[in-house]
């Protein structure tokens, strides 16, 4: 059975739909992301399993309970915020005592649940700090103890590293990953990051003004986007115009000069979606010519103008020789490397 | 640079502020230094003003119960009214700041407004209101039953108070206001998270934030309490005075101007050392709100 299930969630602000159908079940220990531009209702969704907003329609269950009907406050979930939200007057350790405090537990225990939260996340020492003593990732992580040491039922985090540099939120994505894994919390996370998504969870959903546009795997919804929305949206990709032709046999799909035994289902004007590194230079395919060629150390970027539009092709620096700009290539890739879709509007 | 470029950048801050330098020394330090002067001066009903040093003025004021009495009633006015504008403004503030865009502008329009009237207009109005048997509100309330005799308000130290913290509000309201401004808009989402119910939210988490703006107001409204002259002066009348309608009265009507003087310099120096104090105490006290 799920541990948090969102059934048919929707929430409206005057007519304006901001979420729309959304439906998700969460398995205990899961780390789901919720992956969108700004505006998708993400924020919006993650605030009404926090209970900040109430849903407009549908329901949210937390082990079979309706958690919609229990206030916030006793919804006994951990929330880190985009800013942290951290108590200014308070030091770390009052900070992540603070919920202890309010849950009752005595001062002995307490003080020693605070020290060890703190050690987790790798500030034993800091206890008496002030957060506006602290850098950016030292609060980040206060906050992730305030928000642990309560022993949540679902840790929510909401833009948690997106107020951190590079290199830092890329050791925070790591340090939270372990954290996670070690003590299993149920933790969703909303990001727009892709790439912070991919690292981090068993799950993501995808969404887009307000409505899901696919629930899965960070690989399936790499390698499998569902729409042309996920497959822009996570990571770059080339659409290619391309047709399926049904008159001879067997069936075809072209594009351009390239074509492959057309996949079932699917007759007439499609799009292909090709990731760029799985693309190759050969001596027959699409045809195209180099416009620009980028060097970034581990790979090549190449950037081509093909018979069928723009397209990126990124190859590993293997010691090959590649080819140089303005020489004319064809771009091959296998058939299992492309996802087909029905061309919209045509 | 330069050794006479350099020369001209160094001089340039002062040659800047020179106009603003020069109206501050001429309209500010040179008359205050001349009133100070003046306290040590002697004074006679038929010789006038003597030009020489003398510790009369303070003398008085130090052995007079009088002006121990007068200085008390100030203070005493001037604290309850700081308390009267804390307890009613710092909810004001916060109610304001949790409304939504048009009504909270609304609500400030409202609280700032009477900043635009003068100060004696405002006080004459609460007189209107509540002076003696022609007092609108006890014309009503006796008309009623409610009361059988006028309500005291006029010439009384609780008038007085109740009219000065309606003039006061607005320094107290805006600074508590500019103090929630720096609050963390998720930060009461964060407490309630962490299962924190709205009385211990407000009593925890608000309150310990905003308490610098509260003090920095309570700092305001207590130094313009204490040297108001306008509400004591129509409020207090001649019954009932205060520092500066004292010293205004010593100038203007005993001409007794080095008495006026040594009241008016001791009311400065008391209140620039409570300020001064209550402000040190305070930023120590605040150190890690104010970072």
């Amino acid at each position: 059975m799920a541990y948090l299930e969102l059934d048919r969630v929707a929430k409206q602000f005057g007519t304006q739909t901001v979420v729309d159908d959304f439906s998700l079940s969460v398995g205990k220990g899961e780390f789901i992301s919720f992956l969108g531009p700004s505006g998708c209702g993400k924020t919006t969704t993650l605030q009404m399993i926090a209970g900040f907003l109430d849903p407009t329609r549908g329901a949210i269950r937390l082990e079979g309970k309706d958690l919609t009907a229990i206030h916030p406050a006793k919804r006994g979930l951990g929330i880190v915020f985009q800013s942290y939200a951290l108590f200014p007057h308070m030091t770390a350790a009052e900070n992540v005592a603070f919920g202890l405090e309010m849950r009752g537990v005595p001062r002995g225990e307490r003080a020693e649940r605070v020290r060890a939260a703190l050690a987790m996340v790798g500030l034993a020492g800091y206890e008496d700090r002030h957060p506006r003593r602290m850098s950016g990732g030292q609060q980040q992580r206060v906050a992730l103890a305030r928000a642990l040491v309560i022993k949540p039922s679902v840790l929510l985090l909401d833009e948690p590293l997106s107020n951190l540099d590079a290199k830092l939120r890329e050791e925070m994505q790591i340090e939270l990953r372990q954290i996670q894994r070690t003590i299993g919390t149920t933790t969703i996370l909303v990001t727009h990051d892709q790439n912070e998504a991919m690292s981090l969870s068993d799950r993501i959903v995808v969404m887009s003004q307000g409505k899901i546009e696919q629930i899965g795997t960070p690989q399936e919804t790499y390698e499998k986007p569902a729409s042309a929305f996920v497959s822009q949206f996570l990571g770059k990709t080339n659409d290619f115009a391309a047709t399926i032709d049904r008159t001879v046999s067997p069936t075809q799909l072209v594009a351009g000069s390239w074509r492959a035994p057309a996949p079932a289902g699917l007759s007439g004007p499609v799009t292909v979606s090709v990731r760029p590194e799985r693309i190759g230079f050969d001596d027959a395919g699409l045809t195209a010519k180099i416009v620009t060629r980028i060097f970034q150390g581990n790979h090549w970027l190449f950037q081509c103008e093909s018979e069928c539009g723009p397209a990126i092709v990124i190859r590993q620096n293997d010691g090959q020789a590649q080819p140089g700009e303005g020489e004319a290539v064809h771009l091959t890739w296998r058939p299992e490397d492309m996802s087909v879709r029905a061309r919209a509007g045509a | 640079m330069s050794a006479a470029a350099e020369e001209r950048s160094a001089r340039a801050p002062w040659a800047l502020t020179a106009p603003a330098l020069m109206l501050f020394v001429g309209v500010l330090l040179i008359p205050l230094a001349m009133t100070v002067m003046l306290s040590f001066h002697d004074w006679g009903q038929y010789k006038g003003i003597e030009p020489v040093f003398i510790l009369k003025n303070w003398h008085e004021i130090a052995t007079d119960p009088y002006y121990a009495e007068m200085f008390w009633r100030t203070f005493r006015i001037a604290i309850l009214t700081t308390l009267l504008t804390a307890l009613l403004g710092a909810p004001e503030a916060y109610i304001l700041n949790r409304m939504s865009g048009r009504w909270k502008s609304f609500f400030l329009l409202v609280i700032l407004g009477p900043l635009l009237i003068s100060v004696v207009a405002r006080t004459l109005g609460w007189a209107l209101l509540f002076g003696g048997n022609n007092g609108l509100v006890n014309k009503l309330l006796m008309s009623l039953g409610a009361i059988r005799s006028p309500l005291p308000f006029m010439f009384t130290e609780t008038g007085m108070v109740i009219a000065l913290a309606h003039v006061m509000m607005p320094f107290m309201v805006l600074s508590v206001w500019a103090a929630l401004q720096r609050l963390d808009p998720q930060i009461e989402n964060a407490a309630m998270s962490l299962g924190a119910g709205p009385a211990t939210i407000i009593r925890r988490i608000v309150m310990p934030q905003i308490m610098p703006g509260v003090l920095s107001g309570a700092i305001i409204v207590f130094s313009l309490s204490a040297s108001a002259f306008a509400t004591p002066a129509i409020i207090g009348g001649r019954r009932l005075k205060v520092a500066a309608t004292l010293a205004y009265d010593e100038f203007l009507n005993t001409l007794n101007w080095p008495l006026g003087a040594a009241v008016a310099t001791l009311l400065l120096v008391a209140l620039v050392l409570i300020v001064v104090g209550s402000n040190a105490l305070i930023e120590r006290r605040y150190a890690e709100v104010f970072r």
